[in-house]
């Protein structure tokens, strides 16, 4: 596959966007979905829709089959130890929720200190915040350097004998700062603080290998990785997912149930309650197959390219300032104007057809600390190239004309 | 309705150079309005005197060129009306932003329809359409005197 056509598998490309060419730069904020993974969705809804894990009618057997493919699949591009440490979930919101809900529920008690960073997204840091408020629990910052980066020493610094879980994003949805997991989880294990990870960013642009990193948790959003929406994963450790208590409860995931008690279902349906996104989960296998077809490292080398050429060009433009200088960088270039809201850019550029995000992108800690109400932000998926980048600049150079700057 | 209409030059120029920004002396009311969204901020003085006229009005705030031209031109309009006025025109233009195609309060003078319909260009962009009516939501709670601050999140505005 040759990854400077890939555009050409996602139909959304084939269409104007108000008579323009649709230049896609929100891939942080969600991917577009390739053509075979529509076709999945439709295919299984057209010809083998059935319910899973309860019938056993020829449809459902299939069903089942199909759903417990994907599963499989994830494990080994994951690199997990076990197909049953993979939970399927409604997004990764749910997958943070269900950790800060289980674990809290049984291991967190008043004064204890959770751990997590000025760079989260809200959905790592609300779900924590429901227990301050729950249960007296405290919610630590590790801060961010000049660079917008969270080093070792920055986490390190917070740590103290109260820290009972460490939760960390993979990769900065604002300043797209890689953080060093493997370090992290070395660090907090050898004080015996379990680690989850936010891997919104990480999952669609990393290459994966949950033996290697170590972490216990990690929380994924597949409709960020060309996979259908409604739909995230949950990588946990076995031994988390047999100790920690069920999240929700409804059918599937009881094993006996009686007017005076209830017994839980095995691994994973414990944690999978409810009719599951069965379509999504099964065309997410294609997401899957898809990556692997083109493979993480050219991902990683095309859109390293790409944003090295748009960091090069943007901070060539007067009156553009790029939010964050990490040394290890996601594909995420988030920027402001001088003299010019981040949503008058956004508007301005969505007329030629380019699609950015504006505002805080649901970091509003780390706006604050940066002192900033809002900021741009391009955003880069594999079916980029250079001709966007230079349609950005173009814009935003519309732009500085519309406000009279140089 | 395209873009040109939207960032027209008057717009430009009050975001750019919104007039009645600060506080102003001896005011009597006042209000916050926040947008979390976009992070645009305004507050909102005025000075009502016993004939419930507007002596003075200014604005301070940060936000995006709409929000910040939207308070300019609304504070330049309010300065001298009265308050039965001034309720009757935020109400017209509210309706106007959301649904009405034309301003239709006998209060307004044609020279002042022309300057508030500049701002119709966001009823294209629904995601923007807070940004124009902040400030005239923090007025009204100003004028009402309620102590509340505006959040265009919590509010069905």
């Amino acid at each position: 596959m040759n990854i400077d056509n890939i555009k050409s598998q996602f139909p959304i490309f084939n269409n104007k966007v108000q008579n323009n060419d649709l230049v896609y730069l929100d891939s942080a904020n969600s991917s577009q979905k390739p053509q075979v993974v529509i076709d999945r969705i439709y295919d299984f809804y057209t010809k083998e829709f059935s319910n899973v894990g309860r019938s056993v009618h020829y449809l459902a057997v299939a069903a089942t089959n199909l759903y417990e493919n994907t599963r499989v699949s994830v494990q080994k591009y994951l690199n997990a130890k076990d197909k049953h440490e993979i939970v399927f979930t409604k997004g990764a919101t749910e997958a943070i929720n269900l950790v800060a809900n289980t674990f809290g529920q049984k291991y967190l008690k008043e004064g204890d200190e959770v751990l997590i960073t000025e760079l989260e997204h809200h959905s790592n840091y609300v779900p924590w915040h429901y227990l301050r408020k729950l249960k007296g629990i405290k919610i630590e910052f590790a801060e961010i350097n000049n660079d917008g980066e969270i080093t070792l020493e920055s986490l390190e610094k917070k740590i103290t004998p109260k820290t009972k879980i460490i939760a960390v994003t993979h990769i900065s949805n604002v300043t797209g700062a890689i953080l060093p997991i493997k370090e992290i989880t070395e660090l907090a294990h050898s004080k015996n603080i379990p680690v989850l990870v936010d891997g919104c960013q990480g999952a669609p642009h990393l290459k994966l290998d949950m033996q290697d990193l170590d972490c216990d948790f990690y929380a994924i959003s597949c409709h960020k990785m060309y996979g259908p929406t409604g739909l995230g994963i949950l990588y946990a450790k076995k031994k988390w997912l047999e100790e920690l208590p069920p999240y929700q409860g409804g059918g599937g995931m009881i094993s006996e149930v009686k007017k005076e008690g209830i017994s839980y279902g095995d691994l994973p349906n414990k944690y999978e309650a409810g009719t599951m996104a069965t379509a999504q989960v099964i065309a997410f296998n294609e997401s899957i197959k898809f990556l692997e077809k083109i493979g993480i490292k050219n991902i990683v080398s095309h859109e390293k390219k790409l944003m090295d050429y748009g960091l090069e060009i943007l901070k060539k433009n007067n009156s553009v300032k790029i939010i964050g200088n990490p040394r290890n960088k996601g594909s995420v270039i988030s920027f402001t104007i001088e003299g010019v809201h981040p949503h008058d850019i956004a508007t301005i550029l969505d007329e030629d057809g380019v699609a950015i995000r504006a505002g805080h992108h649901c970091c509003q800690i780390l706006h604050e600390k940066l002192g900033l109400a809002a900021t741009a932000r391009a955003s880069l998926g594999v079916y980029n190239v250079k001709s966007d980048i230079d349609q950005l600049n173009d814009s935003i150079n519309k732009c500085k004309k519309i406000f009279d700057l140089k | 309705m395209n873009l040109k209409e939207l960032y027209q030059e008057i717009i430009l120029d009050h975001g750019k150079n919104p007039r009645n920004l600060g506080s102003i002396d001896k005011f009597n009311r006042d209000a916050k309005g926040h947008n979390p969204l976009c992070g645009d901020k305004v507050h909102v003085y005025l000075k009502l005197n016993e004939k419930k006229k507007i002596e003075d009005i200014s604005f301070e705030g940060s936000g995006c060129a709409i929000s910040m031209a939207s308070a300019s031109i609304m504070t330049d309009l309010f300065k001298g009306k009265e308050e039965s006025e001034v309720k009757e025109i935020i109400n017209d233009f509210l309706e106007m932003i959301k649904e009405k195609p034309e301003l239709s309060s006998q209060k307004l003078q044609d020279d002042e329809k022309t300057k508030l319909m500049c701002l119709s260009g966001v009823k294209q962009y629904p995601m923007r359409v807070k940004c124009a009516t902040l400030s005239w939501h923090t007025l009204t709670s100003a004028i009402n005197n309620d102590k509340k601050e505006i959040n265009t999140e919590n509010e069905k505005i």
